[in-house]
């Protein structure tokens, strides 16, 4: 038999293949696109509000009732801006803020950043597992159960989670920050006053009022963030022709981490304020006062609020940090490597979470002291940093078009030596005038 | 043996003992000589550099230079793309390690001296990336270098042979000038390239697989995360992508036209030789997680009354890649679907056997809009290794292989890099 006649010609067969319907995958592109980029920024803003943050944003509402919401809006400005030159940076570059510095600043500058970065990471992941301790003591739960579980829990999540599960977590977390927003809800605010004192800027010359502006700013832009922010973008592969996407999710995790900050303080304005507990000294305080105003489920919102904010941030800052500086000083990173392989990275980690959570438990620990060295030790950092993502992102030879323009950079300088100036004053009083509240 | 670090900045004399400057840069010139530190650039503060040469250099220690020449004979320095700066281009950027198969970092580099006539020749040897050449930068300056490389003794040392450096450098025309080839990189399993790609920039992506051959770049590519193969493809030359995708699978090559905008994929594949693309084409129809979407269109078809002796040589006679060996296809005069005959099988088969006798029972298909899930379960169900997908005539359009089940399942238990 002819074998050559049995052979049925692929020809014709591949014309039946045609008639099959066209997939609706054109029409989820362009929201796929977008989900793929979304992630870096919307989570990064939403770390900010951490512990240390969320304690600053009670104190300022109950002190000051609604006089400072203004301040919300330059903040949101002050946000975007210096975290778009960061995703820019790792868009165009596709290089990490750690790669970048070494490469351009040579070896002896990126180990400084580097050995600073450490030590004020070290003390704010300190910060954090406190903020895990007191949200949980508003549940009745000892610290000696509380902080050893969320340390157990933040390791494994980070050792066996893949980098997408991890980032799907961490996407949820932002959302429970919605506690607050029903928090001040409950807490049945002056909505009007609040509205106007967001628009309206409004001044008191005293120490004081002063002293708690700068700290709201202060808590707001930490400088590891920079780190994770870029980072996140050159790990997600997003590349120049997305950057649009990018800059959105930016600006997106600015507004939404600066309408968090808005309800807190709204809802410890309408309640510790309005009721004349002025004086209250951290986070803990203010949801235990809220529970005779608010009702208890406002008292345990706000806690809850604390205890997802706190764990968000000590999953995200140790591993931020040792990726960030065995990526500057050349040393193997990330989960999937075998510890063999790549030791500086675990070790790093380990201790990172290891004296983090271990100093919180040493009964009568400086915690206040550490929690405040934390905040000088982000300010101390904070003007190194961002002058080096100012000098990076203006660089015509890295950025090409994509380097700042003369009127960004005006902008970028002036937003960068704002806080820069706010910061050193900050630490300034911190030292030499009593400490700021809060802090 | 020196280091790099402790000749920038050394005090430089000629040969009557006169300071002429520092060291400010040290340049190779790969086009003639590949590790030679050919060149010495002599910054004299507010007067124009100069530049040393090789041969005029008498001796070298850590911190001092003394030249076989006086001052006047020296150059005024120019800058030259086609040299390569140790200082700029090497300290402190990435390379790639072809021997331990990774990116790295350099700290450091070795200078290995070998005297010629009056003349010291400093010659690459070794690239420091370990925590020796940390050490060194750090305390450069600050200790001397005595008790520097006394510490660095006792530290252990990671270092690259130069033969084994790679350097990556995205500009063409300056990859040209330096002689920077990728052929090492060519040897390596396109798995472990991959890997290698994943960890450097963009541009440097993109100049690695710009140099490398087509069938290199597609099975690179495909070993590469989708996200980061669409990129790359999207800004290489259409001509050259067309190439690239035609020496890739068919399933391949659609997964990754689908992913591109429309307009794009349309250009590759009209660039593509018309058998090629019409496969592609036809595969991208189908939904990625659906039988269509899994199926691969290259595979042999022979008439079920075919001998054993038949189907041999027609095998032989057609160029055909060892993929699509796994099994033979049967269809009867009516181009329909009738088994599956596994090579094994075929090669045991006494002379004179028809593929009738040898097909694997109970006859198995799918439809292309079968699900991934149906697929996973008749291949976990029978322990398949083919799988043939037919359309609603029974005529077979496409093979699904153990290799496409793996791949999805891999997707679903890590963080896979193939997907599709």
């Amino acid at each position: 038999m002819d074998l050559k006649t049995l052979i049925p010609r692929m020809d014709a067969l591949r014309k039946k293949l045609n008639r099959w319907p066209r997939s609706t995958r054109v029409l989820w592109r362009r929201l796929a696109l977008f989900m793929a980029v979304v992630g870096p920024g919307f989570i990064t803003s939403n770390v900010d509000n951490d512990a240390g943050g969320i304690s600053t944003y009670s104190i300022a509402g109950a002190k000051y009732g609604y006089a400072l919401l203004w301040s919300l809006i330059p903040m949101t400005i002050a946000l975007y801006v210096t975290e778009e030159m960061c995703a820019r940076l790792g868009v165009i570059t596709g290089k990490g803020l750690s790669d970048l510095i070494r490469e351009e600043f040579g070896f002896r500058s990126t180990f400084f950043v580097m050995v600073t970065g450490f030590v004020v990471d070290l003390m704010n992941v300190v910060a954090e597992f406190a903020g895990v301790a007191a949200a949980m003591e508003i549940f009745h739960i000892s610290k000696y159960i509380a902080v050893p579980v969320a340390a157990i829990m933040v390791w494994i999540l980070v050792m066996r989670g893949t980098a997408r599960q991890v980032e799907k977590i961490f996407l949820i977390a932002c959302l429970f920050y919605v506690a607050y927003i029903v928090s001040a809800v409950l807490a049945k605010p002056d909505w009007l006053l609040a509205a106007k004192s967001l628009v309206v800027p409004s001044f008191q010359f005293n120490a004081p009022y002063l002293l708690t502006l700068i700290g709201l700013i202060g808590t707001t832009i930490a400088p590891w963030q920079f780190f994770y922010l870029q980072a996140g973008f050159v790990e997600k592969r997003v590349g120049p022709r997305q950057y649009p996407q990018a800059r959105l999710d930016v600006l997106v995790g600015s507004i939404s981490c600066m309408v968090i900050v808005f309800f807190i303080i709204v809802c410890t304005a309408a309640t510790l304020w309005v009721s004349g507990h002025h004086d209250i000294a951290d986070a803990k305080e203010a949801a235990q006062a809220l529970g005779p105003m608010a009702g208890r489920w406002a008292s345990l919102l706000f806690a809850f609020g604390l205890l997802n904010a706190s764990l968000f941030a000590a999953s995200i800052l140790p591993l931020s940090t040792a990726h960030v500086i065995c990526e500057g000083l050349g040393f193997e990173a990330g989960v999937d490597h075998k510890f063999k392989d790549a030791p500086i990275f675990y070790w790093l980690y380990t201790v990172l979470i290891v004296v983090g959570a271990g100093l919180i438990l040493i009964p009568g620990a400086p915690l206040l002291k550490i929690l405040f060295f934390s905040q000088v030790g982000n300010g101390i950092w904070l003007p190194i940093v961002l002058i080096f993502i100012v000098l990076l992102s203006s660089r015509k030879d890295l950025m090409g078009t994509y380097a700042n323009s003369t009127t960004f950079s005006v902008i970028a300088w002036t937003t960068s030596i704002v806080m820069i100036a706010l910061t050193l004053v900050l630490i300034y009083a911190s030292f030499f005038l009593g400490g700021v509240p809060g802090l | 043996m020196l280091h790099a670090t402790e000749l920038l900045g050394a005090a430089t004399y000629d040969v009557l003992g006169n300071y002429v400057g520092r060291v400010r840069e040290l340049f190779i010139e790969p086009a003639d000589q590949p590790n030679r530190v050919a060149r010495f650039l002599l910054a004299r503060g507010k007067f124009q550099p100069l530049v040393a040469r090789y041969d005029q250099v008498a001796f070298a220690v850590p911190g001092s230079i003394k030249l076989n020449v006086g001052e006047k004979s020296l150059e005024e320095y120019h800058a030259n793309e086609g040299w390569l700066a140790v200082q700029k281009d090497l300290l402190d950027q990435q390379i790639i390690d072809t021997g331990g198969r990774k990116v790295v970092r350099v700290n450091d580099l070795d200078l290995a001296e070998h005297h010629i006539n009056d003349c010291v020749e400093l010659r690459v040897s070794q690239a420091d990336v370990g925590v020796t050449g940390a050490v060194g930068r750090l305390l450069q300056g600050i200790a001397s270098p005595a008790l520097i490389r006394r510490i660095q003794d006792r530290l252990p040392a990671r270092m690259i042979r130069w033969e084994f450096v790679n350097l990556i450098e995205p500009d063409p025309l300056r990859r040209i000038k330096l002689r920077v080839s990728h052929q090492k990189l060519a040897h390596l399993h396109p798995a472990d390239l991959a890997d290698i790609l994943e960890a450097l920039s963009p541009e440097e992506r993109q100049s690695i697989i710009d140099s490398l051959d087509e069938t290199s770049a597609a099975e690179t590519l495909a070993e590469l995360d989708s996200r980061l193969r669409q990129q790359i493809v999207e800004k290489l030359d259409p001509e050259k992508a067309a190439d690239i995708i035609e020496e890739m699978d068919p399933d391949q090559a659609a997964d990754l036209l689908s992913g591109l905008s429309p307009e794009t994929s349309k250009e590759l594949l009209e660039e593509m030789p018309q058998r090629e693309a019409s496969d592609v084409r036809a595969l991208m129809n189908f939904e990625q997680n659906t039988a269509g979407g899994m199926m691969n269109t290259n595979f042999m078809l022979v008439g079920e009354t075919a001998t054993r002796e038949e189907v041999i040589d027609f095998i032989r006679s057609n160029e055909s890649d060892l993929e699509q060996l796994d099994a033979v296809f049967l269809t009867d005069l009516e181009a329909k679907f009738t088994g599956i005959v596994p090579t094994g099988r075929l090669l045991l088969a006494s002379t004179g056997q028809t593929m009738n006798s040898l097909k694997s029972e109970p006859l198995l298909s799918l439809p292309p809009d079968a699900s991934e899930k149906e697929v996973l379960k008749l291949f976990d169900k029978y322990n398949l290794r083919v799988l043939g997908v037919v359309d609603e005539n029974g005529v077979p359009i496409g093979a699904i292989t153990v290799d496409d089940v793996v791949t999805r399942l891999a997707a679903k238990v890590y963080r896979s890099k193939t997907k599709g």
